[in-house]
């Protein structure tokens, strides 16, 4: 009764059923894929190009600016904008423009320490307990849920009663304020890939838990926790800026755009554009971050993914 | 319920029951070897403490001895533990019992450093090849990674070469080597998901309903591929499906396994023509001939009721209760495996003799004591 033997179908050993065309083409990476869809995404592009020039200020902040950051000319305090002083002059005569371009170095720097801060702590907190699960998961989560209930300014501004304000602890507490969050979201998505069979094939084949982790799990975990960072810059900058307006970040005469927006509110019925423009400086960037955290939501859906892969680039 | 094909002769009851099942054939010849198989799990309350409220026996004591060169063809209804098998061999999933011994060594004690060494020369294909091959990485990267892993191939060069011999052994063309899974085919994509399973040059191979998802058009070709390797590598391979014309075709022994348990075991002509477990019989009759008198004339034993939940395991024989023979002793003795019709076959089953442990019931006293 067994079955009659089927034919070997080809004998040729190079035989694909459905005749993927032979011709080899380079493969396209993943994170240019990612650009190539970023930017298709007007939106998202011009969040993206805003933000670049941004950052290309705060790098090159001393080239641009007209003038030093304390420079003081009293004949010339609080006059408003003008050709001399575009974004106009603050009380003590010092050019609003210039703080405002030196104080996205500032303000950026400790954004981006602060986030990275959180992602590399958060992200490995969050790897380990969706990974391992059980016991792991239970100790780290239950200590990452006491974080999290920790209002996030008194949690920062204890922080910063203990170190001391300064730029450093300022990105440190704003860093622990958001490892919960990066912990949170990477878990979640650990917990996803972890049960997929592709790591359990890695696994049949002998690789380690941390081959597992790096090669596997992680690089299919990350779009959410990519997302996550950029829309964490946009609350780190601004939580900069508010730890700035109480006086417990960047300190005085040091320009930084909440120090900047928490000076000029004595003179706001005075002279405007002492709060006004750092004010549009953090809203600009805030809205940029999220802009382009909502884009890559988007690029980096797989079924976004599988669309563009159908549709033969 | 139809008539009854060839009714076996029970025999008389009262054989004592031995907990030492009798070896399937000799030890030199066996590859792989399961005694007392068992995968518990724990089922468990939802709530924050989560607690443990009952255990989900999905390999429940399987003895099962795989000869080295051979096809073994792991047959039964889905969710009666045939993956979980497939998977406790290679320790993929921990037994909570029993023993596996792999080529004379057991593998249940082994340390993390002897279980990488068993990864190389045991290996697994998968169901899905939408899901078993990562869809970050390139087919290079899928088939090279257990050359990485167990140190193979030093160097670019020599694990290219390699990839390139595995992809044309596997019918691919070597140039595809760079692209990502998403651009594949499901058969191609399962040639490469095989391809990976051999990198390490293993003796033995698990294929997990490895044909299972594919298009029926694509299913021969992936079964001749298999049988085409296994020759040609001398591979032992270990079927697992719930095709039976598929294992038919492919093996060189059944396995039927019912409920966590392996029922009936013998050489695939043996078993695929003359069954000695009413459960194998009534699962050949379920297919189709291929030939239209025939066809007509075929007698189908349709089963009453559902498989019961491996979560709530009847006594003695655990398929008694969908049995159209159960008789007396049935739930009161576990059967074990005895050697029944063709040499070489196994079936656990009363109606050949009552041979088996007596089950403890609290109510009532065991009739046939040790």
């Amino acid at each position: 009764m067994t079955g009659a033997p089927l034919p070997e179908p080809a004998a040729s050993p190079t035989a694909t059923e459905e005749g993927v065309p032979s011709t080899a083409r380079p493969p396209q990476p993943r994170w240019r894929q990612t650009l190539v869809l970023l930017a298709r995404n007007p939106t998202a592009a011009v969040a993206g190009t805003v933000l670049l020039l941004i950052v290309l200020t705060a790098v090159f902040d001393e080239a641009i600016a007209p003038t030093g950051p304390n420079e003081i000319a009293v004949e010339d305090r609080l006059q408003p904008p003008s050709l001399a002083h575009p974004f106009g002059t603050d009380d003590l005569g010092r050019d609003i423009l210039s703080r405002v371009i030196l104080g996205a170095a500032v303000s950026l720097r400790v954004g981006f320490l602060a986030v990275t801060f959180a992602l590399v702590v958060g992200a490995l907190i969050g790897l380990l307990a969706g990974y391992y699960g059980r016991w792991v998961d239970d100790v780290l989560m239950r200590f990452m849920d006491i974080l999290f209930a920790f209002p996030a300014v008194l949690l920062a501004i204890a922080v910063l009663a203990v170190r001391g304000p300064g730029a450093g602890n300022t990105a440190l507490a704003i860093g622990i304020v958001y490892v919960p969050v990066f912990a949170r979201v990477t878990r979640a998505s650990v917990l996803g890939v972890r049960e997929d069979v592709y790591v359990r094939a890695s696994r049949s084949v002998g690789a380690s838990d941390w081959r597992l982790l790096t090669r596997h799990v992680l690089p299919n975990a990350a779009p959410p926790i990519i997302v996550q960072t950029s829309i964490s810059l946009a609350f780190a900058v601004l939580a900069e800026a508010a730890l700035s307006f109480l006086g417990l970040g960047t300190q005085p005469p040091n320009p930084s755009w909440g120090l900047m927006l928490a000076e000029g509110r004595g003179f706001i019925d005075l002279a405007w554009w002492l709060a006004f423009f750092p004010g549009m400086a953090i809203f600009l960037t805030v809205l940029c971050f999220n802009l382009l955290g909502d884009g890559l939501r988007d690029v980096l859906d797989p079924r976004q993914r599988t669309l563009m892969a159908g549709s033969g680039r | 319920m139809t008539d009854l094909p060839q009714r076996p002769t029970a025999h008389a009851a009262g054989v004592p029951a031995s907990d030492v099942p009798a070896s399937q054939v000799p030890a030199s010849d066996v590859l792989v070897s399961a005694r007392g198989l068992e995968v518990h799990f724990p089922v468990r309350a939802g709530g924050a403490l989560r607690r443990a409220t009952g255990v989900l026996r999905a390999v429940d004591g399987v003895d099962l001895d795989i000869r080295r060169g051979e096809t073994l063809g792991l047959v039964g209804e889905s969710g009666c533990g045939k993956s979980t098998l497939g998977n406790a061999l290679l320790r993929l999933v921990e037994p909570t019992g029993g023993t596996v011994t792999f080529d004379g060594t057991d593998v249940t004690g082994l340390d993390r450093r002897a279980l990488r060494a068993l990864r190389r020369r045991a290996g697994m294909v998968f169901q899905d090849p939408f899901a078993s091959l990562d869809p970050r990485r390139t087919v290079r990267q899928t088939v090279s990674e257990p050359l990485e892993v167990h140190g193979l191939r030093s160097g670019r060069r020599e694990r290219a070469e390699r990839v390139a011999e595995l992809l044309e052994l596997v019918g691919l063309d070597p140039a595809v080597a760079d692209r990502y899974p998403h651009e594949f085919s499901g058969g191609q994509r399962q040639r490469v998901g095989i391809a990976r399973a051999l990198a390490g040059e293993p003796d033995f191979l698990v294929c997990d309903e490895a044909i299972a998802s594919l298009d029926v058009s694509v299913q021969a070709q992936v079964l001749n591929l298999l049988r085409r390797l296994q020759r040609q590598l001398g591979l032992t391979l270990l079927f697992i499906s719930h095709d039976l014309s598929a294992v038919r075709y492919v093996s060189d022994r059944i396995a039927v396994m019912y409920l966590g348990r392996v029922v009936e075991v013998g050489p695939a002509s043996a078993v695929g023509s003359d069954p000695q477990m009413p459960y194998t019989q009534a699962l050949l009759s379920a297919v189709p001939v291929p030939h239209p008198s025939l066809e007509r004339t075929r007698q189908r034993i349709v089963l009453r009721g559902d498989v019961p939940s491996p979560a709530a395991v009847p006594s003695g024989c655990r398929f008694r209760t969908r049995c159209p023979y159960a008789f007396e002793p049935c739930p009161d003795v576990d059967p074990a495996l005895q050697p029944v019709g063709a040499p070489g076959q196994l079936a656990a089953c009363h109606l050949h003799g009552v041979v088996g442990r007596p089950v403890e019931r609290a109510e009532e006293a065991v009739p046939a004591a040790e």
